[in-house]
């Protein structure tokens, strides 16, 4: 077993507990300290791919932006309602039926497609390679996203504006 | 199992868990809880596609899933807390009215 796959389970591990304690724990508050640790592992796996852009992207889009707005909504309306949303899951045994579905369906057709086995020579500066293609082929997209963050932005002022 | 599909079957087991979430969860925050993880698997497979296949549109287009999630996020969490302001509550299975 080479470095790369030892890695690879621990990260898998916890990357797997810390999604399964996400949709699991009764505490929606630590169900968000969860998904960070998920964030962060996902993280570790787009490392191990070799992305190392990717993981920092991943550690301040997601682990530093999309869990502190989470954190905000929980206080926002948990805070005021007094009484406390009921927690406990809906029909476990009829979501883990379709996600267990879902699971094995995907799993099915990975077994049956051919999937080359080894990995290519990795490129030496990925990074610099991203920043060409973000400005060269996928430029239109990239101006597209700005919009799109603009317009996202806009909405939440809208929906999120007291009333007064 | 080669590298690539151990990539795919850990997405794969991801996304199942993400779907689990959304699927049971009665809190709206939470149901979005679990469309982050799945959203996450998605990006997984992304960049082992990329990697695997040595093209870099795989990890470009990863870059736009993560900036387009995170204004997803902020524009529901908006809906969350605007619909709470009115109803009182972000139970999914209360939230049945089209109007306020």
């Amino acid at each position: 077993m080479t470095l790369e796959t030892v890695g690879f389970w621990v990260v898998a591990a916890l990357l797997l507990v810390s999604s399964l304690a996400v949709v699991l724990t009764p505490n929606l508050f630590h169900a968000v300290l969860y998904l960070a640790a998920a964030l962060v592992a996902t993280g570790a796996v787009f490392l191990l791919l070799e992305q190392p852009f990717l993981f920092a992207v991943q550690l301040l889009l997601y682990a530093g932006g999309v869990v502190t707005i989470v954190v905000f909504a929980i206080m926002l309306t948990e805070r005021l309602v007094g009484e406390r949303v009921g927690q406990a899951s809906r029909h476990p045994l009829n979501g883990a039926i379709v996600a267990a579905a879902v699971f094995a369906g995907i799993v099915g057709f990975l077994i049956q497609a051919p999937i080359r086995a080894t990995a290519p020579a990795p490129v030496v500066d990925t990074t610099a390679s991203i920043g060409r293609a973000l400005v060269g082929p996928f430029a239109v997209t990239l101006e597209l996203l700005g919009v799109l963050l603009v317009a996202a932005l806009l909405g939440a002022l809208y929906f999120a504006r007291s009333e007064e | 199992m080669s590298g690539l599909q151990a990539y795919l079957v850990l997405a794969a087991l991801v996304f199942a868990i993400g779907l689990f979430g959304v699927l049971t969860r009665r809190n709206a925050v939470g149901i979005l809880l679990g469309i982050e993880l799945m959203l996450n698997a998605v990006n997984i497979n992304l960049v082992a596609f990329a990697r695997f296949n040595g093209d870099l549109g795989g990890v470009v287009f990863t870059l736009f899933t993560i900036s387009i999630t995170v204004a997803e996020v902020a524009v529901g969490l908006a809906i969350v807390i605007a619909i709470f302001r009115v109803r009182r509550t972000v139970e999914a299975d209360r939230l049945d009215l089209l109007r306020g």
